[in-house]
């Protein structure tokens, strides 16, 4: 038989089949215990798949990755903290660490201002939906797709030659350029325009999240201020914007967590080439292209631990909110 | 949870929170907002009409030609590319990695949710929350170590799907159990209170009560997974990798593409619509759902 159609049926029958057997059969092997005992053991088949998985590909490689990166590159010998060292003198790993710096900044500052503005500015007008699910849209494609489409966006044909970047040719038409965008590291331009495109993915989720909050801001309190004589901006910066900032701040996390993971982009558009390279980016080329496992675990670690205090807020308000259900 | 608000939202139509200025007054806010839609759009329109343009046009002269001349549009670069075994390949293999990738977390989160929202054990909230934190963890932290229990030394699936599937599976993990605990514990106690007094088992409860009861948060969650698994790349780069070419998904394919072709642009457009294909049917199919995966999903690694 087909070898394809095999892996159809695993994947439509057998899987599934595999998971409700697995639960039902919890049961019967419970019939194996005393009465009293069946509520205690329970649980414990129940989260057990759950479990295994977690420990097994999330746990157990994670402080794997943390003794691999006081190791050599083969893991042989323990070498303490020279992998960290390297990464902190290294002209391309310190590179790559100040390109993750501008990606948390500008793309911060870019998605949750855009998203602001978008929010607000929507919230006036009554094909509002329609204009978010435009602007949401980018969100469901790969970042693969995105590189694509952008790809096409800052295409640079030699001087001389018709222009089918959109962005060249437009340039073009009011005689500047053209420019090869991708390659113009001069104030961090390419990665900048990167970190655009990822701009155009993400403000939709900043401006759902935000119009939510907005919608939830008393309609009578702004027209009181309103009343009292306020304009639309005071209304903005005295009222909307503060009561706004929890919410800012949470979309914030968000995008910085995905700043400081940024990969695909970076891998499909320049390959790291031309000053974009980003520690994610970097650590793949230490695991394949030079095989150092070491160095590559010393970049994982300081993504982990630059991640963690972002994560445990985020983490503190999924608490919180479960405390208010 | 912000999610069920922020869809409420989407699919509302614009309160009249704002004073209404004259008509005339307001027309700098529609240029605005419409001017916004149009520049988010244009990069899409740009691809899209040159994936349907005959090569010579595409590196002759750019995307907006087309539009004073729609009758040069043709199919033949769909047609070429989905000739190309790989690109149909990848299709089918995205597919092959997604389903799979989606069900196993989806059902494995749903009985550790049960266990965690209706079953009592010694320290069930401190394991909760253990489950939860690990959302801390970038799956970038664990992939050499798996790269190695994957290989000959290990469990030698590297390269398969089964590989792919298993990881995606933990990584979606803590996400889906937080969100399907915070539903299933809200679910009114009354009904498996007399559930197991008329002497339904947990596995009859969980599968005829809890299931159905939670089919909006799963169906979220499951477009979410979905959609996290079918647009990945750096999983499947890792995990099926060069290793094994004809399991490479539709992104790994399109990623070549991109660093390997020569002229080819056309084709490279109309392979990316490819795979945005699924993605934006699911997107317009099911936008209330959709919008509540992505956004409460998010937060996820």
């Amino acid at each position: 038989m087909d070898p394809r159609l095999i892996t159809a049926i695993i994947v439509v029958v057998g899987v599934p089949t595999v998971l409700i057997g697995y639960i039902v059969l919890t049961e019967q092997v419970l019939r194996l215990f005393p009465e009293r005992l069946k509520p205690k053991i329970r649980p414990w088949l129940w989260l057990a798949p759950a479990l295994a998985f977690l420990i097994v590909w999330l746990v157990y490689p994670t402080i794997g990755t943390a003794i691999r990166s006081f190791q050599n590159s083969t893991g042989t010998k323990f070498i303490g903290f020279d992998n960290f060292v390297w990464f902190f003198t290294n002209p391309a790993t310190i590179g790559a660490l100040k390109n993750n710096v501008i990606w948390l900044v500008v793309m911060t500052i870019l998605c949750v201002g855009l998203g602001l503005l978008i929010a607000v500015l929507v919230d006036r007008v009554r094909y509002e939906s329609v204009a978010k699910a435009f602007i949401f849209v980018p969100l469901a494609i790969s970042m693969v797709a995105a590189g694509v489409i952008w790809k096409f966006m800052y295409d640079y044909q030699t001087a001389g030659t018709t222009q089918i970047g959109t962005l060249n040719a437009s340039l073009g038409g009011l005689g500047i350029g053209p420019i090869p965008w991708l390659q113009v590291s001069d104030f961090s331009v390419n990665t900048i325009l990167l970190i655009v495109v990822m701009t155009w993915m993400w403000t939709g989720f900043c401006m759902v999240i935000i119009s939510a909050a907005l919608k939830g801001i008393s309609v009578e309190l702004l027209e009181a201020a309103r009343v009292d004589g306020a304009n639309e901006w005071q209304v903005f910066r005295g009222i909307i914007l503060p009561l706004l900032l929890p919410t800012l701040a949470v979309v914030s996390t968000t995008i910085i967590i995905t700043a400081l993971k940024a990969f695909d982009i970076v891998y499909v558009m320049t390959s790291g080439n031309f000053d974009t390279e980003v520690m994610a980016n970097r650590m793949i080329k230490e695991m394949f292209t030079n095989g150092n496992f070491g160095r590559a675990s010393a970049i994982a670690m300081v993504l982990l631990l630059a991640i963690i205090p972002v994560m445990a807020l985020n983490i503190r308000r999924f608490r919180a909110q479960e405390a208010i259900r | 949870m912000t999610a069920p608000a922020a869809i409420a939202s989407t699919d509302g139509v614009a309160t009249g929170s704002a004073k209404r200025p004259s008509r005339f007054g307001r027309l700098p806010l529609h240029v605005a907002v419409v001017g916004l839609v149009v520049i988010w759009l244009i990069p899409t329109i740009g691809l899209l009409i040159n994936s349907f343009r005959p090569p010579q046009e595409v590196t002759q002269s750019g995307w907006w030609t087309a539009i004073f001349a729609p009758a040069q549009l043709t199919l033949d670069n769909y047609v070429h590319v989905l000739n190309q075994s790989n690109i149909g390949q990848g299709f089918v293999n995205s597919l092959f990695i997604s389903i799979p990738a989606t069900i196993i977390p989806v059902m494995v989160a749903a009985f550790a949710a049960y266990a965690f929202s209706w079953m009592e054990f010694p320290g069930r909230n401190v394991l909760f929350v253990i489950v939860v934190g690990l959302l801390v963890i970038p799956l970038q932290t664990t992939l050499i170590p798996i790269l190695q229990l994957y290989g000959p030394k290990g469990l030698n699936i590297a390269g398969s799907f089964l590989a792919v599937w298993l990881a995606h599976t933990a990584y979606g993990l803590p996400f889906a159990v937080f969100l399907l605990r915070n539903f299933m514990g809200a679910l009114p106690k009354e009904v498996f209170e007399s559930a197991a007094l008329d002497g339904a088992s947990p596995v009859t409860s969980f599968l005829r009560l809890a299931l159905p009861m939670s089919v909006p948060a799963i169906a979220a969650l499951s477009i979410f997974q979905f959609l996290f698994v079918w647009n990945d790349l750096l999983v499947a780069l890792i995990y099926i990798g060069a290793a094994s070419p004809q399991n490479q998904p539709l992104t790994i394919v399109v990623a070549g593409l991109v660093n390997s072709l020569g002229g080819g642009w056309q084709y490279l457009a109309a392979a990316a619509f490819l795979t945005m294909a699924v993605p934006l049917a699911v997107f317009f199919g099911l936008q209330r759902y959709f919008v509540r995966g992505i956004v409460g999903g998010s937060v996820k690694g």
